[in-house]
Protein backbone atom coordinates (compact mmCIF):
# COMPACT_ATOMS: atom_id res chain seq x y z
CA UNK A 1 0.00 0.00 0.00
CA UNK A 2 0.73 3.57 -0.93
CA UNK A 3 -0.26 6.23 1.26
CA UNK A 4 -0.42 9.55 -0.10
CA UNK A 5 -0.34 12.96 1.21
CA UNK A 6 -0.93 16.54 0.07
CA UNK A 7 0.14 19.35 1.66
CA UNK A 8 -0.31 21.59 -1.65
CA UNK A 9 1.03 23.04 -4.48
CA UNK A 10 4.26 24.23 -2.91
CA UNK A 11 7.42 22.02 -2.61
CA UNK A 12 8.21 20.12 0.40
CA UNK A 13 12.02 19.88 0.06
CA UNK A 14 12.20 18.82 4.00
CA UNK A 15 10.42 16.84 6.22
CA UNK A 16 10.93 14.78 9.62
CA UNK A 17 8.79 12.72 11.62
CA UNK A 18 8.35 12.68 15.54
CA UNK A 19 8.85 9.62 17.64
CA UNK A 20 5.58 7.66 17.61
CA UNK A 21 5.03 9.23 13.67
CA UNK A 22 1.96 10.92 13.99
CA UNK A 23 3.39 14.48 13.54
CA UNK A 24 5.18 15.98 10.89
CA UNK A 25 6.92 19.13 10.52
CA UNK A 26 7.40 20.59 7.07
CA UNK A 27 8.46 23.63 5.19
CA UNK A 28 7.15 24.93 2.20
CA UNK A 29 10.06 26.27 0.44
CA UNK A 30 9.67 29.26 2.26
CA UNK A 31 10.78 30.53 6.14
CA UNK A 32 8.35 28.87 7.90
CA UNK A 33 8.21 25.20 9.38
CA UNK A 34 4.89 23.43 9.66
CA UNK A 35 4.23 21.09 12.42
CA UNK A 36 1.28 18.69 10.96
CA UNK A 37 -0.64 16.07 13.05
CA UNK A 38 -2.26 12.92 11.52
CA UNK A 39 -6.44 12.43 11.47
CA UNK A 40 -6.34 9.22 11.35
CA UNK A 41 -10.51 9.16 10.99
CA UNK A 42 -10.29 11.85 8.20
CA UNK A 43 -7.26 10.95 6.67
CA UNK A 44 -6.41 14.30 6.64
CA UNK A 45 -3.72 16.73 8.30
CA UNK A 46 -4.61 19.77 11.05
CA UNK A 47 -2.22 22.16 11.26
CA UNK A 48 -0.80 22.11 14.81
CA UNK A 49 1.88 25.06 14.99
CA UNK A 50 3.41 27.53 12.14
CA UNK A 51 7.13 27.89 13.16
CA UNK A 52 7.83 31.30 12.05
CA UNK A 53 11.65 32.61 13.08
CA UNK A 54 13.43 32.22 10.10
CA UNK A 55 13.93 34.95 7.78
CA UNK A 56 14.61 33.07 4.54
CA UNK A 57 14.26 29.88 3.22
CA UNK A 58 14.26 26.74 5.50
CA UNK A 59 17.09 24.35 4.90
CA UNK A 60 17.34 21.44 6.86
CA UNK A 61 14.42 20.51 9.43
CA UNK A 62 15.20 17.61 11.82
CA UNK A 63 13.10 16.35 14.87
CA UNK A 64 15.22 14.16 17.65
CA UNK A 65 12.62 11.70 18.71
CA UNK A 66 13.69 10.91 21.91
CA UNK A 67 14.24 14.55 23.39
CA UNK A 68 11.75 15.67 21.31
CA UNK A 69 12.99 18.97 19.83
CA UNK A 70 13.43 20.42 16.38
CA UNK A 71 16.44 21.98 14.73
CA UNK A 72 16.18 24.28 11.78
CA UNK A 73 18.57 25.81 9.60
CA UNK A 74 18.02 28.62 7.04
CA UNK A 75 19.88 30.38 4.42
CA UNK A 76 19.44 33.22 7.01
CA UNK A 77 22.57 31.38 8.23
CA UNK A 78 21.10 31.10 11.43
CA UNK A 79 19.60 27.57 13.08
CA UNK A 80 16.72 27.30 15.89
CA UNK A 81 16.36 24.75 18.34
CA UNK A 82 12.67 24.14 18.87
CA UNK A 83 11.45 22.86 22.36
CA UNK A 84 8.03 21.68 23.29
CA UNK A 85 6.79 23.59 26.51
CA UNK A 86 3.83 22.34 28.90
CA UNK A 87 1.55 23.88 26.61
CA UNK A 88 2.59 22.13 23.46
CA UNK A 89 3.90 25.42 21.98
CA UNK A 90 7.23 25.16 20.53
CA UNK A 91 9.94 27.99 21.85
CA UNK A 92 12.57 28.42 19.82
CA UNK A 93 16.51 29.20 20.98
CA UNK A 94 18.73 30.77 18.44
CA UNK A 95 21.99 29.04 17.87
CA UNK A 96 25.18 31.10 16.07
CA UNK A 97 26.20 29.02 13.49
CA UNK A 98 28.98 31.67 13.22
CA UNK A 99 28.82 30.94 9.54
CA UNK A 100 28.66 33.85 6.51
CA UNK A 101 26.47 31.61 4.11
CA UNK A 102 23.73 30.08 3.86
CA UNK A 103 23.38 26.40 6.02
CA UNK A 104 22.30 24.00 3.49
CA UNK A 105 21.58 20.74 5.92
CA UNK A 106 21.34 19.79 10.08
CA UNK A 107 21.55 17.08 11.63
CA UNK A 108 20.94 15.84 15.42
CA UNK A 109 23.34 13.28 16.30
CA UNK A 110 22.45 9.97 17.34
CA UNK A 111 22.33 10.21 21.22
CA UNK A 112 20.72 14.34 20.35
CA UNK A 113 22.97 15.83 22.66
CA UNK A 114 24.75 17.79 19.80
CA UNK A 115 23.92 18.70 15.74
CA UNK A 116 25.85 19.22 13.08
CA UNK A 117 24.89 21.93 10.01
CA UNK A 118 26.59 22.31 6.96
CA UNK A 119 26.75 25.40 5.03
CA UNK A 120 27.80 27.29 1.70
CA UNK A 121 30.78 29.06 3.75
CA UNK A 122 32.84 25.55 3.64
CA UNK A 123 32.05 25.14 7.35
CA UNK A 124 30.47 22.30 8.79
CA UNK A 125 28.78 23.64 12.57
CA UNK A 126 29.09 21.30 15.50
CA UNK A 127 26.78 22.51 18.01
CA UNK A 128 26.70 21.37 21.69
CA UNK A 129 24.56 22.82 24.67
CA UNK A 130 27.10 24.44 27.62
CA UNK A 131 24.81 23.96 30.76
CA UNK A 132 27.21 26.89 32.21
CA UNK A 133 26.13 30.06 30.26
CA UNK A 134 22.99 28.28 29.15
CA UNK A 135 23.04 28.38 25.23
CA UNK A 136 24.40 26.79 22.19
CA UNK A 137 28.03 26.73 21.27
CA UNK A 138 28.98 26.06 17.62
CA UNK A 139 32.78 24.90 16.71
CA UNK A 140 33.63 24.79 13.02
CA UNK A 141 34.82 21.84 10.86
CA UNK A 142 36.81 23.96 8.11
CA UNK A 143 39.46 21.95 6.69
CA UNK A 144 40.01 20.90 3.86
CA UNK A 145 36.37 21.17 3.03
CA UNK A 146 36.75 23.46 -0.97
CA UNK A 147 32.92 24.40 -1.63
CA UNK A 148 29.66 23.91 -0.20
CA UNK A 149 28.59 21.12 2.09
CA UNK A 150 25.50 19.26 0.59
CA UNK A 151 24.68 16.77 3.00
CA UNK A 152 26.13 15.55 6.29
CA UNK A 153 25.21 12.13 8.30
CA UNK A 154 26.73 11.06 11.68
CA UNK A 155 27.79 7.94 12.11
CA UNK A 156 26.17 5.76 15.17
CA UNK A 157 28.66 5.91 17.20
CA UNK A 158 27.84 8.92 17.92
CA UNK A 159 31.41 10.89 16.55
CA UNK A 160 31.88 10.62 13.34
CA UNK A 161 30.48 12.79 11.08
CA UNK A 162 30.52 12.26 6.79
CA UNK A 163 29.77 15.33 4.51
CA UNK A 164 29.33 14.90 1.06
CA UNK A 165 30.22 18.41 -1.05
CA UNK A 166 29.85 20.17 -4.33
CA UNK A 167 33.51 19.93 -5.10
CA UNK A 168 32.58 16.09 -6.03
CA UNK A 169 34.25 14.81 -2.38
CA UNK A 170 32.93 13.27 0.58
CA UNK A 171 34.62 13.53 3.74
CA UNK A 172 34.59 11.96 7.10
CA UNK A 173 35.18 14.11 10.24
CA UNK A 174 35.55 13.67 13.72
CA UNK A 175 32.83 15.48 15.38
CA UNK A 176 34.16 14.60 18.69
CA UNK A 177 33.76 17.42 21.27
CA UNK A 178 35.90 17.05 24.33
CA UNK A 179 33.53 19.38 26.67
CA UNK A 180 30.72 16.90 26.87
CA UNK A 181 32.15 13.39 25.68
CA UNK A 182 34.74 11.34 27.42
CA UNK A 183 36.83 9.07 25.06
CA UNK A 184 36.66 8.70 21.63
CA UNK A 185 35.06 5.13 20.43
CA UNK A 186 37.19 2.58 18.45
CA UNK A 187 35.46 3.08 15.05
CA UNK A 188 36.84 0.58 11.49
CA UNK A 189 37.19 4.09 10.03
CA UNK A 190 40.42 4.91 12.02
CA UNK A 191 41.08 5.76 15.54
CA UNK A 192 42.32 9.77 15.42
CA UNK A 193 39.36 11.11 16.01
CA UNK A 194 39.66 12.18 19.15
CA UNK A 195 39.46 16.12 17.86
CA UNK A 196 37.13 17.63 16.43
CA UNK A 197 37.75 18.27 12.57
CA UNK A 198 40.29 15.00 12.37
CA UNK A 199 39.89 14.24 8.76
CA UNK A 200 39.68 10.21 8.65
CA UNK A 201 38.82 9.40 5.05
CA UNK A 202 38.21 10.95 2.00
CA UNK A 203 36.35 9.79 -1.38
CA UNK A 204 36.37 11.35 -4.74
CA UNK A 205 33.30 10.56 -6.45
CA UNK A 206 34.45 9.63 -9.77
CA UNK A 207 37.91 8.85 -11.07
CA UNK A 208 37.00 11.08 -14.30
CA UNK A 209 36.27 14.22 -11.78
CA UNK A 210 32.62 15.11 -11.31
CA UNK A 211 29.21 14.91 -9.84
CA UNK A 212 27.96 17.22 -6.80
CA UNK A 213 27.21 14.73 -3.87
CA UNK A 214 23.71 14.95 -2.94
CA UNK A 215 23.58 13.08 -0.12
CA UNK A 216 25.56 10.70 1.99
CA UNK A 217 24.30 8.35 4.91
CA UNK A 218 25.93 5.64 6.96
CA UNK A 219 24.20 2.18 7.07
CA UNK A 220 23.11 1.07 10.69
CA UNK A 221 26.59 -0.90 12.07
CA UNK A 222 28.34 2.36 10.66
CA UNK A 223 30.94 0.29 9.05
CA UNK A 224 29.37 1.39 5.58
CA UNK A 225 28.78 5.05 4.04
CA UNK A 226 26.52 5.64 0.64
CA UNK A 227 26.22 8.02 -1.40
CA UNK A 228 24.92 9.64 -4.22
CA UNK A 229 25.46 12.26 -6.89
CA UNK A 230 25.30 13.95 -9.81
CA UNK A 231 26.22 11.87 -12.29
CA UNK A 232 23.62 9.29 -11.52
CA UNK A 233 26.01 6.88 -9.25
CA UNK A 234 25.35 5.55 -6.42
CA UNK A 235 28.46 4.52 -3.87
CA UNK A 236 29.00 2.77 -1.33
CA UNK A 237 32.42 2.77 0.83
CA UNK A 238 32.93 -0.39 2.96
CA UNK A 239 35.71 -0.40 6.30
CA UNK A 240 34.24 -4.13 7.35
CA UNK A 241 37.53 -5.66 6.34
CA UNK A 242 39.96 -3.05 7.23
CA UNK A 243 40.92 -0.13 4.50
CA UNK A 244 37.64 1.17 3.00
CA UNK A 245 37.14 0.07 -0.25
CA UNK A 246 34.90 1.94 -2.57
CA UNK A 247 31.98 0.29 -4.89
CA UNK A 248 30.25 2.42 -7.63
CA UNK A 249 27.15 1.99 -9.74
CA UNK A 250 26.15 4.33 -12.35
CA UNK A 251 22.49 3.93 -13.19
CA UNK A 252 20.62 4.88 -16.45
CA UNK A 253 18.50 7.29 -14.48
CA UNK A 254 18.65 11.05 -13.79
CA UNK A 255 20.53 12.17 -10.89
CA UNK A 256 19.53 10.80 -6.96
CA UNK A 257 18.89 13.61 -4.35
CA UNK A 258 18.63 11.11 -1.79
CA UNK A 259 19.18 7.73 -0.26
CA UNK A 260 18.94 5.57 2.73
CA UNK A 261 19.64 2.29 4.58
CA UNK A 262 16.59 0.08 4.73
CA UNK A 263 18.89 -2.77 5.86
CA UNK A 264 21.88 -3.80 6.46
CA UNK A 265 22.58 -4.09 2.93
CA UNK A 266 19.42 -2.57 1.15
CA UNK A 267 19.64 1.34 0.24
CA UNK A 268 16.22 3.29 -1.52
CA UNK A 269 17.63 6.10 -3.39
CA UNK A 270 15.15 8.73 -5.30
CA UNK A 271 15.39 11.76 -6.65
CA UNK A 272 15.18 13.95 -9.98
CA UNK A 273 13.76 10.47 -11.64
CA UNK A 274 10.77 11.40 -9.31
CA UNK A 275 10.74 7.11 -8.38
CA UNK A 276 12.49 5.56 -5.35
CA UNK A 277 14.69 3.04 -6.52
CA UNK A 278 15.66 -0.16 -4.50
CA UNK A 279 19.48 -1.04 -4.35
CA UNK A 280 21.14 -3.50 -2.52
CA UNK A 281 24.91 -4.46 -1.60
CA UNK A 282 25.64 -7.95 -2.20
CA UNK A 283 28.66 -9.90 -0.43
CA UNK A 284 31.14 -9.20 -2.86
CA UNK A 285 30.00 -5.44 -2.00
CA UNK A 286 28.92 -4.88 -5.59
CA UNK A 287 25.74 -2.78 -5.94
CA UNK A 288 22.57 -4.29 -7.65
CA UNK A 289 19.40 -2.86 -8.81
CA UNK A 290 16.76 -4.51 -7.15
CA UNK A 291 13.47 -2.78 -8.16
CA UNK A 292 11.26 0.43 -8.55
CA UNK A 293 9.22 1.43 -5.46
CA UNK A 294 6.87 3.17 -7.54
CA UNK A 295 5.11 0.19 -9.69
CA UNK A 296 1.98 2.70 -11.08
CA UNK A 297 1.54 1.91 -14.70
CA UNK A 298 0.68 5.22 -17.28
CA UNK A 299 -2.94 5.47 -16.69
CA UNK A 300 -5.08 4.02 -20.02
CA UNK A 301 -7.34 6.21 -21.58
CA UNK A 302 -10.89 4.97 -20.12
CA UNK A 303 -14.22 4.88 -22.52
CA UNK A 304 -14.38 6.11 -25.95
CA UNK A 305 -11.01 7.55 -27.45
CA UNK A 306 -12.11 9.39 -30.40
CA UNK A 307 -14.45 11.41 -28.51
CA UNK A 308 -11.75 12.48 -25.77
CA UNK A 309 -8.85 12.64 -28.59
CA UNK A 310 -11.74 15.36 -30.39
CA UNK A 311 -12.72 16.80 -27.09
CA UNK A 312 -9.00 17.49 -26.33
CA UNK A 313 -8.22 18.71 -29.29
CA UNK A 314 -11.28 21.62 -28.93
CA UNK A 315 -10.27 22.12 -25.45
CA UNK A 316 -6.56 22.37 -25.54
CA UNK A 317 -5.86 22.24 -28.90
CA UNK A 318 -3.60 19.37 -29.13
CA UNK A 319 -4.51 15.70 -29.53
CA UNK A 320 -3.29 14.00 -26.83
CA UNK A 321 -3.28 14.68 -22.99
CA UNK A 322 -0.02 13.65 -21.40
CA UNK A 323 0.54 16.35 -18.58
CA UNK A 324 1.23 13.86 -15.91
CA UNK A 325 4.01 11.57 -15.33
CA UNK A 326 3.71 7.87 -15.05
CA UNK A 327 4.92 8.10 -11.28
CA UNK A 328 3.22 8.94 -8.05
CA UNK A 329 5.77 11.51 -7.57
CA UNK A 330 5.12 14.57 -9.97
CA UNK A 331 8.85 16.48 -9.55
CA UNK A 332 12.05 15.30 -8.12
CA UNK A 333 11.84 14.13 -4.70
CA UNK A 334 14.02 15.98 -2.25
CA UNK A 335 14.22 13.92 1.12
CA UNK A 336 13.15 10.43 2.19
CA UNK A 337 12.80 9.59 5.98
CA UNK A 338 12.46 5.86 7.67
CA UNK A 339 8.85 5.83 8.98
CA UNK A 340 9.07 2.69 10.66
CA UNK A 341 11.75 0.46 11.45
CA UNK A 342 11.46 -3.41 12.93
CA UNK A 343 14.95 -4.95 14.11
CA UNK A 344 16.67 -3.08 12.12
CA UNK A 345 14.98 -3.26 8.68
CA UNK A 346 12.66 -0.29 7.67
CA UNK A 347 9.38 -1.20 6.73
CA UNK A 348 8.00 2.11 5.68
CA UNK A 349 9.59 4.84 4.14
CA UNK A 350 8.32 8.80 3.46
CA UNK A 351 9.15 10.56 0.41
CA UNK A 352 8.42 14.60 0.11
CA UNK A 353 9.20 16.49 -3.33
CA UNK A 354 9.01 19.41 -5.54
CA UNK A 355 5.92 19.05 -6.24
CA UNK A 356 4.26 18.79 -2.42
CA UNK A 357 3.30 15.95 -2.04
CA UNK A 358 4.27 13.50 0.97
CA UNK A 359 4.09 9.52 0.05
CA UNK A 360 4.62 6.52 2.62
CA UNK A 361 5.67 3.49 1.02
CA UNK A 362 5.19 0.09 2.35
CA UNK A 363 8.31 -1.99 1.99
CA UNK A 364 7.34 -5.09 3.13
CA UNK A 365 4.47 -5.72 1.68
CA UNK A 366 4.86 -4.69 -1.74
CA UNK A 367 8.17 -5.96 -2.73
CA UNK A 368 9.27 -8.32 0.01
CA UNK A 369 12.35 -6.45 0.46
CA UNK A 370 13.69 -8.90 3.10
CA UNK A 371 13.89 -11.64 1.25
CA UNK A 372 15.28 -9.99 -1.84
CA UNK A 373 18.35 -8.16 -0.39
CA UNK A 374 19.52 -10.45 2.44
CA UNK B 1 9.01 16.19 -40.43
CA UNK B 2 12.17 16.24 -42.24
CA UNK B 3 14.83 13.04 -41.87
CA UNK B 4 17.62 15.27 -40.01
CA UNK B 5 15.18 16.97 -38.11
CA UNK B 6 13.82 14.00 -36.22
CA UNK B 7 17.42 12.88 -34.75
CA UNK B 8 18.12 16.57 -34.03
CA UNK B 9 15.44 16.63 -31.93
CA UNK B 10 15.99 13.53 -30.27
CA UNK B 11 19.45 14.64 -28.94
CA UNK B 12 18.15 18.31 -27.86
CA UNK B 13 15.42 16.22 -25.60
CA UNK B 14 17.58 14.01 -24.01
CA UNK B 15 19.96 16.14 -23.84
CA UNK B 16 17.89 19.19 -22.19
CA UNK B 17 16.37 16.30 -19.64
CA UNK B 18 19.51 15.41 -18.51
CA UNK B 19 20.85 19.24 -18.21
CA UNK B 20 17.37 20.15 -16.10
CA UNK B 21 18.30 18.12 -13.07
CA UNK B 22 18.38 21.41 -10.92
CA UNK B 23 18.43 22.21 -7.32
CA UNK B 24 17.93 25.50 -5.14
CA UNK B 25 21.53 26.29 -4.53
CA UNK B 26 22.43 29.85 -2.55
CA UNK B 27 25.38 31.34 -3.56
CA UNK B 28 28.81 29.96 -1.90
CA UNK B 29 30.23 33.86 -2.52
CA UNK B 30 27.98 36.35 -1.57
CA UNK B 31 25.88 36.16 1.66
CA UNK B 32 22.59 35.87 1.26
CA UNK B 33 22.34 35.43 -2.30
CA UNK B 34 20.56 33.08 -4.56
CA UNK B 35 21.23 33.81 -8.26
CA UNK B 36 21.61 31.18 -11.60
CA UNK B 37 24.91 30.12 -11.50
CA UNK B 38 25.02 29.72 -14.68
CA UNK B 39 25.02 33.45 -15.24
CA UNK B 40 27.08 34.17 -12.01
CA UNK B 41 29.66 31.96 -13.35
CA UNK B 42 31.94 32.25 -9.83
CA UNK B 43 32.46 28.80 -9.14
CA UNK B 44 33.88 26.74 -11.63
CA UNK B 45 33.12 23.57 -9.80
CA UNK B 46 29.20 24.12 -9.81
CA UNK B 47 28.88 24.45 -13.72
CA UNK B 48 28.96 21.93 -15.95
CA UNK B 49 30.77 21.40 -19.39
CA UNK B 50 28.70 22.93 -22.54
CA UNK B 51 27.17 20.74 -24.99
CA UNK B 52 26.42 22.30 -28.42
CA UNK B 53 24.15 20.33 -30.70
CA UNK B 54 24.11 21.34 -34.02
CA UNK B 55 22.04 19.91 -37.83
CA UNK B 56 23.92 21.58 -39.24
CA UNK B 57 26.40 24.87 -39.14
CA UNK B 58 23.88 26.81 -39.17
CA UNK B 59 21.45 25.09 -37.32
CA UNK B 60 22.65 24.69 -33.67
CA UNK B 61 21.74 24.43 -29.64
CA UNK B 62 24.00 25.48 -26.82
CA UNK B 63 22.77 23.79 -23.39
CA UNK B 64 24.94 25.48 -20.38
CA UNK B 65 23.88 23.67 -17.39
CA UNK B 66 24.76 24.53 -13.70
CA UNK B 67 24.00 23.33 -9.89
CA UNK B 68 20.67 25.42 -10.07
CA UNK B 69 19.83 26.82 -13.48
CA UNK B 70 20.08 26.04 -17.14
CA UNK B 71 20.98 27.99 -20.48
CA UNK B 72 19.34 26.94 -23.49
CA UNK B 73 20.61 29.16 -26.53
CA UNK B 74 19.08 28.22 -29.91
CA UNK B 75 20.53 29.41 -33.58
CA UNK B 76 17.64 29.38 -36.31
CA UNK B 77 18.05 28.91 -39.64
CA UNK B 78 18.62 31.54 -42.14
CA UNK B 79 19.26 31.15 -45.49
CA UNK B 80 18.74 34.66 -47.12
CA UNK B 81 19.40 38.07 -45.81
CA UNK B 82 14.67 38.77 -45.89
CA UNK B 83 15.13 35.25 -43.76
CA UNK B 84 18.25 37.11 -41.62
CA UNK B 85 16.03 40.38 -40.93
CA UNK B 86 12.50 38.41 -40.53
CA UNK B 87 14.42 36.36 -37.77
CA UNK B 88 15.88 39.59 -36.18
CA UNK B 89 12.62 41.44 -35.70
CA UNK B 90 10.55 38.68 -34.58
CA UNK B 91 13.31 37.53 -31.88
CA UNK B 92 13.84 41.18 -30.47
CA UNK B 93 10.10 41.71 -30.79
CA UNK B 94 9.82 38.67 -27.83
CA UNK B 95 12.30 39.18 -26.02
CA UNK B 96 11.28 42.70 -25.38
CA UNK B 97 8.43 40.91 -23.70
CA UNK B 98 10.62 38.24 -22.31
CA UNK B 99 9.14 39.08 -18.75
CA UNK B 100 5.82 37.36 -20.10
CA UNK B 101 7.56 34.66 -21.67
CA UNK B 102 8.90 33.88 -18.03
CA UNK B 103 11.72 31.79 -19.12
CA UNK B 104 12.83 33.67 -21.96
CA UNK B 105 16.17 35.46 -21.08
CA UNK B 106 16.24 39.19 -22.33
CA UNK B 107 19.15 38.98 -24.54
CA UNK B 108 20.77 36.09 -27.06
CA UNK B 109 23.93 34.56 -26.29
CA UNK B 110 26.51 36.26 -28.81
CA UNK B 111 26.43 33.84 -31.87
CA UNK B 112 22.79 32.78 -30.97
CA UNK B 113 19.46 34.15 -31.66
CA UNK B 114 17.52 33.21 -28.83
CA UNK B 115 18.49 32.27 -25.29
CA UNK B 116 16.23 30.61 -22.53
CA UNK B 117 17.00 30.27 -19.04
CA UNK B 118 15.73 28.10 -16.86
CA UNK B 119 16.17 28.04 -12.92
CA UNK B 120 15.04 25.71 -10.13
CA UNK B 121 11.56 28.11 -9.46
CA UNK B 122 11.14 27.49 -12.64
CA UNK B 123 11.18 23.19 -12.26
CA UNK B 124 9.78 23.83 -8.78
CA UNK B 125 6.76 25.69 -10.46
CA UNK B 126 5.97 23.81 -13.93
CA UNK B 127 6.36 20.23 -15.00
CA UNK B 128 9.94 19.61 -15.94
CA UNK B 129 8.73 17.53 -19.07
CA UNK B 130 6.91 20.10 -20.04
CA UNK B 131 9.29 22.94 -19.73
CA UNK B 132 11.13 20.76 -22.14
CA UNK B 133 8.08 19.92 -24.44
CA UNK B 134 7.52 23.88 -24.83
CA UNK B 135 11.51 24.22 -26.07
CA UNK B 136 11.46 21.24 -28.47
CA UNK B 137 7.97 23.01 -29.75
CA UNK B 138 9.93 26.08 -29.91
CA UNK B 139 12.43 24.99 -31.94
CA UNK B 140 10.06 23.12 -34.43
CA UNK B 141 7.55 26.11 -34.86
CA UNK B 142 9.88 28.87 -35.53
CA UNK B 143 11.28 27.69 -38.29
CA UNK B 144 7.85 27.06 -39.43
CA UNK B 145 6.80 30.53 -38.65
CA UNK B 146 9.84 32.31 -40.35
CA UNK B 147 9.07 30.77 -43.58
CA UNK B 148 5.47 31.27 -43.22
CA UNK B 149 6.77 35.24 -42.88
CA UNK B 150 8.84 34.69 -45.95
CA UNK B 151 6.34 33.36 -48.26
CA UNK B 152 4.05 36.35 -46.63
CA UNK B 153 6.32 39.11 -47.29
CA UNK B 154 7.32 38.15 -50.70
CA UNK B 155 3.59 37.52 -51.69
CA UNK B 156 2.94 41.02 -50.64
CA UNK B 157 6.19 42.35 -52.21
CA UNK B 158 4.72 40.29 -55.70
CA UNK B 159 1.34 42.23 -55.14
CA UNK B 160 2.74 46.05 -54.62
CA UNK B 161 5.13 45.23 -57.51
CA UNK B 162 2.66 44.73 -60.00
CA UNK B 163 0.26 47.18 -59.38
CA UNK B 164 3.29 49.56 -59.20
CA UNK B 165 3.95 48.65 -62.85
CA UNK B 166 0.38 48.38 -64.06
CA UNK B 167 0.87 52.35 -63.78
CA UNK B 168 3.57 52.19 -66.92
Amino acid sequence: MVEKYSFGIDPIPHHAWNKDRQQIAVTPNNQEIRIYQLDKSANDWTLLDTLNKHDLRVTGIDWAPRTNRIVTCSEDRDAYVWKQGPDKKWTPTQVLLRINRAATCVKWSPDENKFAAGSGARIISVCYFEQANDWWVSKHIKKPIKSTVNSIDWHPNNVLLAAGCADFKVKIFSGFIKEIEDNFPATAWGNKGSTLGNLLAEFTNSPYIGGWIHCVSFSADGNRLCWVAHDSSISVADVSHGSPIVFKLRTDTLPFLSCVWVNGTGIVAAGHGCCPMLYAVDVNNQIRFVCKLDRSQKKEGSGLSAMRKFQSLDRQAKVENDTLLETIHQNSIRSIRTYSNVNGTATKLSTSGLDGQLVIWDLKVRHRLVRITS
Amino acid sequence: MSSTLKPYLTAVRHTLFAAMCVDNFSSQVIERHNKPEVEVRASKELLLTPVIISRNEKEKVLIEASVNSIRISIAIKQADEIEKILCHKFMRFMMMRAENFIILRRTAMPGYDISFLITNFHTEQMYKHKLVEFVLHFMEEIDKEISEMKLAVNARARICSEEFLKRF
